[in-house]
């Protein structure tokens, strides 16, 4: 490539340096699944008496009622309490560590609740070595990731962590890891966005998995439990695509001095950011509620605000910010027409640095997903990130009500600036 | 090049920038326009137009090399 003198001129500047360096990584980023396992086994630092939750960090006084659902259910699996009384008392007493499970390069969707039994994908970024960590996929109905916590959601976590994550612990194994960036560029190629759709990225990992499940398993009688839960649940591999996009992005994390947004998340109660010039700071400002189409039966009455670490998506370039690859989704989530879906896509553009090589939308004549979120752009231009979402019932265990569309709350954007500039005056 | 008396002679062709309610009049009335979506920085905020100048000349003058 030859660089103009304005390129040089540009790459002179510390900030656009260390954008162009943080993209870079971000970019070539190589997310291949490893392995399965328990959390206790591969996140040693979630340690006894431990919880991870979604989002910037909140405590239980704070936590929004299925976030407090999902806490009730996590103690009650862990065998850490018997009943629901017991566990919420325990959580209320401020004896169980609960922490954002960002800081341990982990995301979990909705609740995104951590406890060290549960069975973690493990996703390594191949280019740089990092290691990232997603819960398996619950499936649809009563869950934990909705708040869920009765004794049919604890069974089906015990169900999780005995049959099907040995099963695929052992295909991975065998499968000596599976790439999952050709698996995403595919899949956007067959009309997923990959947050409210992964019907195709699933399809294409079941392929993959399938023949490595089958031969020379161990747990031969499971098997067709384990298929039928794989191909009965269509956001299966949500929580592969967060993995994945959570690798990326710790890996821009370590640029120093990027005004690029490494993380987007929301705990139900606040929306939090980090910028790759300000470390680990989260600045916050209170969820937003989606706008989108209700369930039968539901209305933004019994919504509660936006939720999950799922928003890694949109910060990695996929979800919203990849809307116009996946007509499908656009009447799901209440977009309105395709081209307005286009639209999406092409507002997110206003406010990313770039387009990722790798991720390309064929409906846009194979341009790249608008990538890598410039701090500076926001602010300037005002339009805040875009996020494709589900949307869960305020109520514990109700679970999903609907899915629409949330957008990031600027006041985030606006701290982040004025931190940034306050640490620049300082130096 | 068109001749100027044509702008009162002839038909406007309009090119509205920023508020749309101008543009949705003219619709309305029949004049074709052409709708640019367009905003101050910052949406006219002066503490935030002020903090990324400040950010913007930060950059430049740390990369300011030894002449």
């Amino acid at each position: 490539m030859i660089l103009t003198r304005k390129d040089q001129t540009k790459l002179q500047n510390p900030i656009e340096a260390a954008n162009q360096e943080a993209l870079s990584l971000m970019y070539n980023a190589d997310p291949v699944l490893i392995d399965v396992a328990p959390a206790s086994e591969v996140m040693p630092q979630l340690g006894e008496g431990m919880l991870l939750h979604a989002g910037p960090p909140v405590q239980w006084p704070d936590m929004c009622n299925p976030m407090q659902g999902a806490v009730v259910g996590a103690l009650r699996y862990q065998g850490w309490a018997g009943t629901e009384d017991e566990a919420a008392a325990l959580a209320s007493s401020g004896s169980v560590s609960l922490h954002s499970a960002h800081g341990f390069s982990a995301v979990g969707p909705m609740t995104g609740i951590f406890s060290p039994s549960m069975p973690v994908f493990v996703v390594e970024n191949r280019a740089l070595g990092n290691r990232s960590y997603c819960t398996i996929n619950e499936g649809l109905g009563k869950v934990m990731r909705f708040g869920a916590n009765d004794d049919s959601v604890i069974e089906r976590l015990g169900w999780i962590e005995k049959t099907l994550a040995p099963a695929l612990r052992e295909g991975v194994r065998r499968a000596g890891g599976i790439d999952l960036r050709p698996m995403m560029a595919q899949a956007l190629a067959m009309g997923d966005e990959m947050h409210q759709r992964n019907v195709a990225a699933t399809s294409l990992f079941f392929r993959a998995i399938a023949p490595h499940l089958v031969r020379g398993s161990s747990q031969q009688a499971s098997l067709s439990e384990v298929t039928d839960f794989l191909v009965g649940n269509d956001q299966f591999f949500l929580n592969l695509a967060m993995a994945a996009g959570k690798s990326a992005m710790d890996a821009a994390a370590s640029v120093q001095g990027s005004t690029l947004v490494t993380a987007m998340s929301r705990n139900g109660t606040n929306f939090g950011i980090k910028i790759g010039a300000l470390g680990d700071r989260w600045f916050t400002a209170p969820s937003l509620m989606p706008e989108g189409l209700y369930f039968p039966g539901f209305s933004s009455d019994d919504a509660n605000p936006d939720m999950g670490d799922s928003a890694i998506l949109e910060t990695l370039g996929l979800g919203a910010f990849a809307m116009a690859s996946a007509p499908a989704v656009v009447g799901f989530v209440g977009a309105g027409t395709y081209r307005d879906a286009v639209n999406y896509t092409r507002e997110m553009g206003e406010i990313t640095m770039g387009n990722h090589p790798h991720l390309t939308i064929p409906n846009l004549d194979q341009q790249g997903v608008p990538s890598g979120i410039d701090l500076r752009k926001v602010v300037e231009t005002g339009i805040a990130p875009a996020i494709n979402t589900g949307i869960a019932h305020k109520e514990a265990g109700a679970g999903q009500v609907g899915a629409g569309i949330a957008r990031a709350p600027l006041e985030c954007f606006y701290q982040a600036l004025e931190a940034l500039v306050n640490d620049l005056d300082g130096q | 090049m068109a001749d100027k008396r044509d702008l009162l002679a002839a038909s406007p062709k309009v090119i509205n920038v920023g508020l749309e309610v101008f543009a949705d009049t003219l619709h309305e009335l029949g004049v074709p326009v052409v709708q640019v979506d367009w905003r101050p920085p910052a949406g006219g905020n002066r503490r935030l137009t002020e903090l990324l100048s400040r950010l913007d000349r930060s950059g430049d003058s740390n990369s300011q090399g030894p002449n």
